[in-house]
């Protein structure tokens, strides 16, 4: 019973080296709360003053969350969490 | 009317075709833009077209000029062809894991390349492009990223088009790398048919391109404005080359790899519409051909490694 959430390289320092990691929550603030519990530091590099740094993207399942509610965003069991810096394209 | 005075004004008026076998029902029908039409075979002509007519109209582009601009490769193609229409010199800076057929195109029409990094992806290409203008002040960057004239290229021509073909649209998917087209497609619709839904589709790059130091060195174009798109969606190298061959397989259009992305999206919307019990008619747009991709290996052979081989790559 569990959300998958896969860690970009640059915050993997916070994971132990782990490419993804584990966490329950039925929003994806519960799921950060949760995996900062074994992972201290993490949340703190993806959410900043209760909204998600200008610099990273967060999907579930592939849809970019600032579309879906943000922090409220809903997350269920089984569902992937893709944590990713913000690139250019062109 | 299909007679121009030159190449630069053929631009554009690309066709709208139907996709009758990868839409699923009657009602929930897929369109694709064929922005491969274009002079030099992708939707970038649109942009650079009209950002070199506003530099040139507004006095930033004067004759000899030298244009610099970073680029994963279409937009500095583009500005090859243009760059010898209007006798300019054009010096791109490029990431070194791109394809190799975008370098030897803008080697045959005379653009010089800087090549950068490949950790980093596009970011590190525009981040040396803006150090070189630094340098350089004489150079011009048109600078795709935050020129408002790439934006308006889309709200004045691809937008409109699409109504003038498709009055009954319901949805637009389109790429997002410098957000240019969804932004001026987003904005002609807010204005002229604020019900059409605009679906982003980004590509996700394997973890070399996302090799920044920090997360502040991360980038968000300064065009893009979040509130004129509906929704927007990642799609991975193997969904994007699975779908570029299933558009090839059912529909026989041979598109580049961003427009993999682009119908695995659309079809997500499909299915949304088909589970709804609503009608759609949604169209995407295949942002350039395949040709450009072939030495990729993405179009034949095993899936696991065109997907090992692209994760290396930027590939959209």
């Amino acid at each position: 019973m569990s959300v998958e959430v896969r860690i970009p390289t640059i915050l993997r320092t916070f994971t132990r080296g782990e490419k993804a990691v584990h966490g329950d929550g039925a929003t994806l603030q519960e799921v950060l709360d949760d995996i900062d519990t074994r992972n201290p530091g993490l949340k703190e590099r993806i959410v900043e003053s209760a909204a998600l740094r200008r610099f990273v993207n967060v999907y579930v399942n592939d849809e970019d969350v600032r579309f879906t509610g943000g922090l409220n965003a809903p997350t269920s069991d089984g569902d992937v969490v893709v944590v990713l810096p913000a690139v250019a394209g062109g | 009317m299909v007679r121009y005075a030159s190449l630069g004004e053929s631009v554009g008026h690309t066709p709208l075709v139907g996709l009758p076998r990868l839409s699923p029902t009657d009602s929930v029908r897929l369109w694709a833009k064929l922005e491969d039409y274009n002079p030099t075979g992708s939707i970038k002509d649109r942009a650079v077209i009209h950002m070199i007519k506003v530099a040139e109209a507004d006095g930033t582009l004067r004759p000899g000029a030298t244009i610099l601009e970073p680029t994963s490769g279409n937009t500095g193609i583009s500005l090859a062809m243009a760059a010898k229409l209007g006798g300019y010199r054009l010096i791109c800076v490029m990431p070194e894991n791109t394809s190799a057929e975008r370098k030897q195109i803008l080697a045959v029409w005379g653009a010089e390349i800087v090549a950068s990094p490949a950790a980093g992806g596009s970011n590190e290409a525009i981040r040396i492009a803006k150090q070189l203008a630094a340098e350089h002040p004489d150079w011009v960057m048109l600078y795709q990223y935050g020129n408002p004239a790439n934006t308006e290229a889309h709200y004045l021509t691809t937008g409109p088009e699409i109504l003038e073909d498709l009055p009954e649209v319901t949805h637009v998917v389109a790429g997002l790398g410098t957000t240019g087209t969804l932004m001026g497609v987003g904005r002609f619709f807010a204005e002229k048919k604020p019900d059409v839904k605009i679906i982003a589709a980004e590509p996700r790059y394997g973890e070399l391109v996302y090799g920044l130091r920090n997360l502040e060195e991360g980038f968000v174009p300064e065009l893009y404005d979040a509130s004129l798109v509906t929704s927007r969606f990642s799609v991975g190298s193997r969904d994007a080359v699975r779908r570029v061959r299933e558009l090839l397989e059912c529909e026989g259009i041979f598109a580049g790899l961003s427009s993999g992305a682009i119908v695995h999206a659309a079809l997500a919307q499909a299915a949304k519409a088909v589970a709804a019990g609503e009608s759609a008619d949604i169209v995407l747009i295949i942002a350039d051909g395949g040709w450009k991709y072939l030495s990729t290996g993405a179009y034949s052979g095993d899936l696991d490694d065109s997907e090992d081989f692209l994760d290396t790559q930027v590939w959209a």
